[in-house]
């Protein structure tokens, strides 16, 4: 999957199931700082992962995930 | 010892998803009840069911509070917002108030079922999702209004079957009374849906009368085949006579009398002895005379050993042709964990509006019922003292009397 498809894929349902601004969706944006995703929320997104992608994460996976940049290089790692 | 009273209402039922609907639905006799075409293939024996449209709460609640509320949670947000309203409560009076919770509620099994269902197939319990906890607890009800009205007090579910509502009111009521709360959100909660109701359909206890959905439940008549399943939620706010008169809330009614038992006996078959103890009990509570009671709302399912018993009961405790008796099911459906809370409400309204609403589809009153003062078409009355039955599996029994 290319990278511009991911992030698409992602952008959508960050703002449509996780309701976050869309004017705050930016590779530099901080998942939790400012996109306000808590502990509960991370659960979802590995739900939301799943079904959009096929690909089970685990919360090691998000160790080093901090912006949303970084979330969107985890998700293409794990598909490569 | 505090007085304690009803200062708000609400109510989302299938005769009306408001007071004012509800009250119109009760004078002129209209019954919810309805076919739910989902349960024949699924393997019910009837389909016969109280039906309620899911509302919708995306713009009400966050992503984060909806995820975690599940179908019984959502009537009951939804009557609580109303019965805040009514009680004239906003946001500021709750943070700078004391105002705990204590809801009746027996069940969440949607939520558990659709949770399992996804471990099962996904071999993963991360793919459940964060909400399916909070949507899964017997508690979830209270858990997720506390958390979305921020409420500092009394926080916890009561469950006692079909009773579990009115319990929630008598224990609300004693914690005022005592001191211990000024305001206590109270109720009863009930989802409706094939895998809640399946275990007790298949106890063959239902009304089997599909070719007339609205004349399936029919409480003490001589030909009732069972009762019909329904739900919602209906809310309540107590409170102590100082508080509300202290913040010039309205004051609906006052709560006098809350009498409780348990058969120790069948898990399912009532008896006369407990639900006729609880009445007594609330009546020397009351400390009143049984003839100062008006109007008994009959727990009455349309089952016809639960029917009959009742009857004995209050013919027992209020002779022959006593107060008017009516089965407010006969329209509802039995509203199961909510039921305590819903009956209460609906008596309300009545004697807020003068009149006995109908026990509708009563044609012949059966042995026992026949000595009762049955109120089979809408009673134009007034009156300003009711005692609400309600009893559940395990024989636990809830008797409260209200007055005006």
């Amino acid at each position: 999957m290319v990278k511009e498809v991911i992030i698409e894929k992602i952008n959508d349902f960050l703002i449509d199931e996780f309701e976050v601004e869309q004017d705050d969706i930016a590779p530099e944006a901080n998942l939790k700082d400012t996109l306000e995703l808590d502990s509960l929320d991370f659960v979802d997104l590995v739900v939301a992962v799943e079904s959009n992608f096929g690909v089970k994460l685990v919360g090691e996976d998000f160790v080093n995930v901090k912006t949303l940049q970084d979330f969107y290089d985890l998700i293409e790692n794990k598909l490569s | 010892m505090n007085r304690v009273v009803i200062t708000g209402m609400g109510i989302y039922s299938c005769i009306g998803k408001n007071l004012e609907e509800v009250k119109n639905s009760l004078y002129e006799g209209k019954s919810g009840i309805k076919i739910d075409e989902e349960r024949i293939p699924f393997g019910y024996r009837s389909p016969l069911t109280g039906m309620v449209e899911r509302p919708n709460l995306k713009s009400d609640l966050s992503r984060r509070q909806r995820v975690s509320l599940g179908e019984e949670g959502e009537y009951a947000y939804v009557a609580t917002i109303e019965a805040l309203k009514n009680a004239k409560i906003d946001q500021d009076y709750i943070d700078a108030n004391e105002v705990g919770i204590l809801y009746g509620n027996d069940s969440t099994a949607q939520s558990v079922i659709e949770s399992i269902d996804t471990i099962r197939e996904k071999k993963d319990t991360t793919l459940v999702g964060s909400g399916a906890i909070f949507k899964g607890m017997n508690s979830s009800v209270t858990m997720n209004l506390s958390t979305i009205f921020r409420l500092t007090g009394i926080n916890f579910t009561i469950s006692a079957a079909c009773a579990s509502g009115s319990h929630s009111i008598g224990m609300a009521y004693q914690l005022i009374k005592s001191g211990l709360q000024d305001c206590v959100i109270c109720g009863g909660a009930q989802e409706i849906n094939k895998l809640a109701m399946g275990s007790f359909d298949g106890l063959g206890v239902f009304s089997l009368n599909t070719e007339n959905p609205e004349q399936a439940s029919r409480p003490f008549d001589s030909s009732r085949d069972g009762l019909v399943p329904s739900g919602g939620a209906a809310t309540l706010i107590l409170e102590s006579y100082d508080s509300a008169v202290k913040r010039g809330a309205p004051i609906l009614g006052e709560i006098i009398g809350y009498g409780f038992s348990s058969n120790g006996d069948h898990i399912s078959t009532p008896n006369v002895e407990g639900p006729s103890r609880a009445m007594l009990k609330a009546i020397k509570q009351a400390n009143i005379n049984p003839s100062d009671i008006f109007y008994v709302n009959a727990h009455a399912t349309s089952t016809p050993v639960g029917d009959a018993n009742e009857a004995r009961a209050i013919v027992n405790v209020f002779g022959e042709n006593g107060p008017y008796v009516s089965s407010t099911k006969s329209m509802t459906g039995h509203e199961c964990w909510m039921a305590g809370a819903s009956e209460v409400i609906y008596s309300m309204l009545m004697m807020h509006h003068d009149f006995i609403a109908p026990n509708i589809n009563l044609k012949q009153p059966d042995e026992a019922a026949s000595k009762l003062n049955l109120v089979s078409k809408t009673l134009d009355k007034k009156f300003d003292v009711f005692l609400s039955n309600s009893f559940g599996f395990g024989g636990t029994n809830s008797a409260l009397i209200i007055k005006k």
